[in-house]
């Protein structure tokens, strides 16, 4: 996984609520197997009209949101799917961090899995970012997920907080799985005792 | 201390409590489904086997047709090689795996209980939100993402943070013509499409209890879409006729042992739950959604709402926005919402109970609409031929498919036309979730079978149901 690096970008407003993971990525986008190239598919029905050209309105299209690497969204933000094609094409755009008050659950796990952070903050701080993401081209937030602060463009830190477990995996890159064959132990002996407790189950065959 | 239902399954799969919040949990059963390619690439990529292939089951639910049971029919080469690598990764990995061709196969959350795998107690995953459906038996059963797929083939196991606890309990009894559907329609609605975010719920109360395994599954199958972890009912004599003799339930020999186990899977009387919700269930009406969210719900006898008469900005702006994609004004009489197709099936209701009620409706009337009726599996799809349900369906115009995902979310190429107003029995009505510009209403098998009846959404209590 890539590491999470302090950065500064431009962040794009999606205030609207439940933006489901079909919006983000389409069902009829999921049929390659490659996770590299989904960006340009990214909010596809919003982004263009059925003849392929971009929609003026949508956000990502104007001029000043073209690179963003930060969304500020609206509350329950990846409902819906467990596709992590969602995650995926926002991270293959460049899109790096979300910032909202909340995140529905399969998404915001596989979000951190890919090495975006997302971050939760009371609907006060969110409603003043989302005012900063209206700025256009100043609409530019620091991002230190080290000192777990984001610098608004009038110069202000905002403090978050995060699953200090997620924020080392985060700021080093680390895979889940090496990490969990640490505790193969207790795997092995939670499996061993769990055989005799259900006989009924379908036994497990020796490692 | 007392303790829930989710809480007391929750810490019987402790492997390891970590200090930042995060558990690994132990996973008994993990299905899996064609988009678990990258999880198998995972696997390849990290030289690993899958641990528990034992505990591992495979279904090609989602992008198989529903046509044919010939893969050769898939005519899309992208969606064959999808395909293709799912059972050579299935093979190579020592998986069991339901082809098309098999006389189980199905959809997943279909397949599960219906085998008898699915079973009180149990933790369930699968990369598809709407594993929580198998909740109904009395299990933990969640959706997880394609690098969790991943971490359960290599570990057998997932971290994750604790849920809260919400109970749903529904009391009083249904009126004619009121389904499960209606009852989970009806509680999205109340609690909204975020309302259950970070909450495994407990469903209760009589109506829960009066429901059939199928109607159950049906209420938990859509726990997802009001945001939910999982969603589960404790197990009952219901739960237990149900499995009872099925392939994967125990034997006879362990039977009585596995009851008695199951018999202690209920919340404590005292055990406390962070957010508790209830609904007169004798209030409730046949539903149908009106909008682009399952939250956008509303009784057919009512009306959509008027954006101009809502106050709050966001929300206002919200309904018009789902108004204006579905091509209706505020204030519309939900029955007069015109269809011009109905899809009977999905993971939602695609039972044999569910076939049952829609062709009671259907039977000896004639649809106006096209209709396609997609069993979610091969043995709902043979009981219901043993019934002559088939023929009730091809009489009145409904066309008679295979097992598969279908026109839930299109995949395989069952797809609504930009526009097309669609009575629909699955869990999503998201803005092209059905093709680009189609338009989902989502309601019961019968108001479905009804509605494709009178080409309108119409009130299903206008149609006497059949008997079978
Ligand atoms: S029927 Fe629909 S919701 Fe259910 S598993 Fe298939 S695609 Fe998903």
């Amino acid at each position: 996984m890539r590491k999470f690096t302090t950065f500064t970008g431009v962040a794009a407003p999606m205030p609207a609520q439940n933006i489901d993971t079909d919006k983000v990525i389409p069902a009829r986008f999921l049929k390659t197997i490659e996770r590299k190239g989904l960006g340009k598919h990214l909010f596809n029905d919003m982004r263009y009209n059925t003849d392929g050209t971009e929609k003026e309105g949508f956000i990502l299209n104007q001029p000043a949101y073209r690179n963003a690497e930060v969304l500020v969204v609206g509350d329950n933000f990846g409902c819906g799917s467990s596709r992590e094609h969602a995650p995926w094409a926002l991270s293959d755009f460049g899109v790096k961090c979300l910032i909202g008050t909340d995140f529905a659950d399969i998404f915001f796990n596989n979000s951190s899995k890919n090495g975006m952070l997302l971050i939760k903050l009371p609907k006060p701080i969110v409603d003043a970012l989302m005012e900063d993401a209206k700025l256009g081209a100043n609409a530019r937030l620091t991002i230190d997920l080290e000192a777990q602060e984001i610098t608004r463009p009038n110069g202000e830190v905002v403090k978050f907080e995060v699953d200090p477990f997620k924020r080392h995996s985060l700021l080093n890159g680390l895979d889940d799985i090496g990490l969990t064959f640490k505790n193969k132990e207790d795997i092995t002996s939670y499996e061993s005792k769990d055989g005799s407790s259900r006989p009924w189950m379908p036994s497990l065959a020796a490692e | 201390m007392p303790r829930t239902l989710f809480e007391k399954i929750w810490d019987a799969h402790t492997i390891v409590d970590r200090d930042d919040g995060q558990t690994l949990l132990a996973v008994d059963w993990h299905f899996c489904h064609e988009g678990s390619f990258h999880g198998f690439n995972a696997l390849t990529e990290a030289k690993l086997p899958v641990r528990r292939p034992e505990r591992t089951l495979g279904m090609a639910d989602h992008y198989v047709p529903t046509t044919s049971r010939d893969l050769n029919a898939i005519d899309n080469p992208e969606i064959r090689s999808v395909v293709d690598q799912f059972y050579a990764n299935t093979e190579r990995f020592g998986v069991r795996m339901l082809g098309i061709e098999d006389k189980d196969h199905g959809i997943v959350h279909v397949v599960g209980p219906e085998q008898g795998i699915s079973q009180p107690g149990l933790i369930i995953v699968c990369g598809d939100s709407h594993t929580s459906t198998h909740g109904a038996m009395g299990a933990m059963a969640f959706g997880i993402g394609a690098s969790e797929v991943a971490h359960v083939f290599a570990t057998q196991t997932l971290w994750q943070a604790r849920p809260k606890a919400m109970r749903v309990t529904v009391a009083g009894a249904l009126q004619a013509g009121v389904a499960a559907k209606d009852v989970i329609l009806a509680i999205i609605r109340q609690i909204g499409a975020g309302g259950a975010l970070g909450h495994a719920i407990e469903y209760d109360g009589s109506v829960i209890r009066g429901l059939s395994m199928e109607g159950r599954m049906t209420v938990c199958n859509m726990s997802i879409e009001a945001g939910a972890r999982a969603g589960m009912i404790a197990p009952d004599k219901t739960t237990f006729d149900y499995l009872k003799g099925r392939p994967g339930a125990p034997d006879p020999a362990d039977w009585p042992a596995a009851e008695a186990f199951w018999r202690g899977l209920q919340s404590d009387p005292d055990a406390t739950f962070d957010t508790t919700v209830r609904l007169d269930g004798g209030l409730l009406e046949p539903m149908a959604t009106w909008g682009t969210s399952p939250e956008e719900g509303a009784a057919v006898s009512g009306r959509a709402p008027d954006p101009r008469e809502i106050d709050d900005a966001d929300r206002r702006a919200q309904f018009q926005g789902s108004l204006d994609y579905m091509g209706l004004n505020g204030g519309v009489a939900i029955a007069d919402i015109p269809i011009d197709r109905a899809f009977i099936g999905s993971c939602t209701n695609g039972r044999i109970e569910d076939l049952r009620a829609a062709a009671a409706i259907a039977k000896g009337r004639q649809a106006k609409v096209p209709a396609i009726v997609a069993p979610g599996s091969m043995p709902v799809k043979r009981q219901a031929e043993a019934e002559g349900l088939d023929r009730i369906f091809n009489d009145a115009g409904f066309e008679w498919r295979e097992s598969g995902c279908s026109m839930c979310v299109g995949i395989n190429g069952d797809l609504a036309a930009p526009g097309e107003h669609v009575a629909s029995t699955s869990n999503r009505n998201f803005k092209g979730r059905q093709g680009q510009g189609a338009r989902t209403h989502l309601m019961s098998p019968a108001s479905a079978a009804a509605a494709a009846l009178q080409g309108r959404i119409g009130d299903v209590r206008d149609f006497a149901p059949r008997a079978l």
